[in-house]
C-alpha cells in the first residue's frame, strides 16, 4: 500500500464513496430540483447577460453551489464523526505531518466536489444547453472553490465539539453564504444595497467567476474573482494549517 | 516524573483511576502535548522527531473506538498503510489468526461484538511491527479466551524483543506478565522496581493454621495476623521462617490439623504502596 499521506487520502475518498447515495445522488437530486422548479417559475420571465436563458444561467451556479456545499460537508463531517467516535486517534497516532493530514481531508473533499459537480452537469445537460466558453476559468474556480471549503470544513470540524454546532455553522454561515451569492440571480438585478452586500461576500465571487467559464461574461471582471478567492483560499488555508499545527481541539 | 524503560522489557504501568497512566502514554504516543520535560521512544523525541518516534510504537487505546465505514481487514490495512507499510496483508493475516480474528475480516466493524472490537485495537496497534507496544487496558471487558489468547501473543512478541507497556487493572496479569512495575499516585511515580523485588519488599508470606489447641507459644504473638479459637493466621517474613514456625509448634507441642500458606501478591503491595503515598 502507499505511503501515510496516500493511505488517509485512500481512507477518506472511501469513506464518502461507501455513502455514494448519501454524499453523491443526494446532493446531485438537490440540484435538479431547484433547477426544475426555479427553471419553471421563472424561465419566461428572467434574461440575464442580455439573451442567456435563465435556466441556463442557472446550471452553473447550481453546479458551484454543490462544490462549495460538498467541499465543506465532506471534510467537516469526516473530521468531526471522527472525533466524536474516537476513532481520530488511529490517525493522531501515524506519523503523519499536520500538512499530510490537510492535504489528505482537503484533496478528498476536493474529489468529492469533482463527482457531484460532474454528476449535477451530466443530469442537468438533459434539460440545459450549455458550453463551456472559458473552461480553463471554471476549472480554476471549482479547484480553488473547492479546496477552500475543503479547508473550511476542517476548521468547522476542529472547532465543533458536537454534530449540532456543526450544523449550526452549515446553516448560518454556509447555506446563507451560498445562498446570497448569486446562484440563482444576477446581482445587477439586486437593489443597490445588496449589491454592496454582495461584493463582500466571497461565495458570490466564486460563483461568477465560475459562471464566466461557461458564458465568457459576468457580474465583475473574473480576474478580480480570483484574486479574492485566491486570497481567501490562502487565508483559509493558513488559519487551518496553523490550528493543525497548534494541534487545537485535537491533541490534548 | 522521570522514568526509563530498557528495551525488551516487559513493564508495568499501574495505578489508581486518575493516576496518570493514560496521560502518560497519550504525551509518549504525540496524543497529548507536555506542557513541559520530554518523552522519547528508543532515542527519538516524540515532540521533534514524532514520525520515528511514532513508528516505534504500537498504541492500544483504552477506549473501545472504531471506524464504522470499514471492515476488519480494511481497518487493518489502513493502519498499516498510515505507517507506511507496504504489502500488509501477510502479517494482517497472521494478527488476525493469532487474535482470532480470521473469520470476521471482512465483515463490518459495527457488526461486531465488544470483545471482537478490542481485538481489532489490538491487531491495529500491530500491523506495522512496532518495537514497542503500548497496551493500555486492553482485556477490559473481555472474555477469558481472548485474554489468554492475547497474552500468549504478547509474550511471544516479547520474547522476539518488542518491548511491552501494559497498564491494568487486573494485578494478577501484571504480576504474571511484567518483569518490573511502575506505580503510580496523582501523576507522580510511587514505587518503581522488578515484580519480584516488589514483592519481596513490600509482602510476605501468609500462613493460615487449623490448630488442635488455641494455646500459642509466646514467640509467636508478633506473628500473629488474626485468631479464632484454635485458628491463627500468622504473617512469616519469607519461607525461610516456615521451617522456624513448625519447630517451635513441635517444641510446644501443638499440632496442626489444617495448613495453608498464601504467596505474596500485587495487589497487597499495591494496597500498601498506594497507602503510603
Amino acid at each position: 500500500m502507499r505511503g501515510g499521506f496516500g493511505t488517509l487520502l485512500h481512507k477518506e475518498l472511501l469513506r464518502f464513496w461507501k455513502v455514494s447515495f448519501q454524499t453523491v445522488a443526494a446532493p446531485v437530486l438537490t440540484a435538479l430540483l431547484y433547477l426544475l422548479i426555479f427553471a419553471h417559475a421563472l424561465e419566461d420571465h428572467v434574461r440575464v447577460y442580455g439573451e442567456v436563458r435563465y435556466s441556463a444561467f442557472l446550471v452553473p451556479g447550481l453546479v458551484m453551489m454543490s462544490v462549495l456545499q460538498n467541499a465543506f460537508a465532506n471534510s467537516s463531517s469526516s473530521l468531526i464523526q471522527s472525533k466524536i467516535t474516537g476513532n481520530l486517534v488511529f490517525v493522531l497516532l501515524a506519523p503523519l505531518s499536520y500538512f499530510e493530514f490537510f492535504l489528505a481531508y482537503v484533496l478528498a473533499s476536493m474529489v468529492r466536489a469533482t463527482v457531484v459537480a460532474l454528476g449535477v452537469l451530466l443530469v442537468t445537460m438533459w434539460f440545459v444547453e450549455l458550453r463551456l466558453a472559458a473552461p480553463l476559468w471554471a476549472l480554476a474556480f471549482a479547484v480553488l472553490g473547492s479546496g477552500l471549503l475543503g479547508a473550511l470544513g476542517l476548521i468547522a470540524g476542529i472547532w465543533a465539539d458536537r454534530f449540532d454546532q456543526l450544523a449550526g455553522f452549515q446553516n448560518f454561515v454556509i447555506m446563507p453564504l451560498t445562498f446570497l451569492s448569486g446562484v440563482f440571480y444576477s446581482i445587477h438585478s439586486l437593489p443597490a444595497f445588496w449589491q454592496k452586500l454582495s461584493h463582500v461576500n466571497p461565495f458570490f465571487y466564486m460563483i461568477d467567476g465560475f459562471r464566466y467559464g461557461f458564458f465568457g461574461t459576468s457580474d465583475i471582471s473574473p480576474l478580480i474573482s480570483l484574486a479574492v478567492v485566491g486570497i481567501s483560499f490562502v487565508l483559509v488555508t493558513t488559519a487551518t494549517l496553523a490550528l493543525l499545527r497548534s494541534g487545537y481541539k485535537l491533541r490534548g | 516524573m522521570s522514568l526509563s524503560i530498557p528495551q525488551g522489557e516487559f513493564f508495568g504501568l499501574l495505578g489508581p483511576n486518575g493516576a496518570g497512566k493514560t496521560s502518560l502514554i497519550s504525551v509518549v504516543a504525540g496524543l497529548v502535548r507536555p506542557d513541559r520535560g520530554s518523552v522519547s521512544v528508543m532515542g527519538a523525541d516524540v515532540s521533534s522527531d514524532y514520525r520515528r518516534a511514532r513508528r516505534m510504537l504500537g498504541v492500544v487505546p483504552q477506549e473501545l473506538v472504531f471506524d464504522p465505514f470499514f471492515t476488519v481487514r480494511e481497518t487493518l490495512r489502513f493502519q498499516a498503510g498510515y505507517f507506511g507499510v507496504r504489502a500488509a496483508d501477510p502479517w494482517i493475516d497472521e494478527v488476525m489468526h493469532h487474535l482470532d480474528l480470521a473469520s470476521k475480516a471482512e465483515v463490518n466493524m459495527r457488526a461486531l461484538s465488544g470483545g471482537m472490537k478490542r481485538r481489532v485495537l489490538v491487531a491495529q496497534a500491530l500491523v506495522h511491527k512496532p518495537p514497542v507496544i503500548v497496551l493500555d487496558e486492553p482485556t477490559a471487558g473481555v472474555d477469558v479466551e481472548l485474554r489468554q489468547g492475547l497474552w500468549q501473543f504478547v509474550r511471544r512478541l516479547n520474547r522476539d524483543g518488542h518491548t511491552v507497556v501494559l497498564t491494568t487493572h487486573y494485578l494478577e496479569e501484571a504480576e504474571s506478565l511484567c518483569t518490573r512495575i511502575a506505580m503510580l499516585k496523582a501523576g507522580r511515580v510511587v514505587a518503581l522496581d522488578s515484580t519480584r523485588n516488589l514483592l519481596a519488599t513490600f509482602s510476605g508470606l501468609t500462613l493460615r493454621l487449623g490448630l488442635d489447641q488455641a494455646r500459642l507459644p509466646e514467640a509467636f504473638v508478633p506473628r500473629v495476623v488474626s485468631r479464632d479459637g484454635a485458628r491463627v493466621t500468622l504473617r512469616l517474613g519469607g519461607y525461610a521462617e516456615l521451617e522456624t514456625v513448625l519447630a517451635q509448634l513441635r517444641q510446644a507441642g501443638v499440632a496442626i490439623k489444617e495448613f495453608e500458606l498464601e504467596q505474596p501478591d500485587l495487589e497487597e503491595v499495591f494496597v500498601k504502596v498506594m497507602g503510603r503515598h
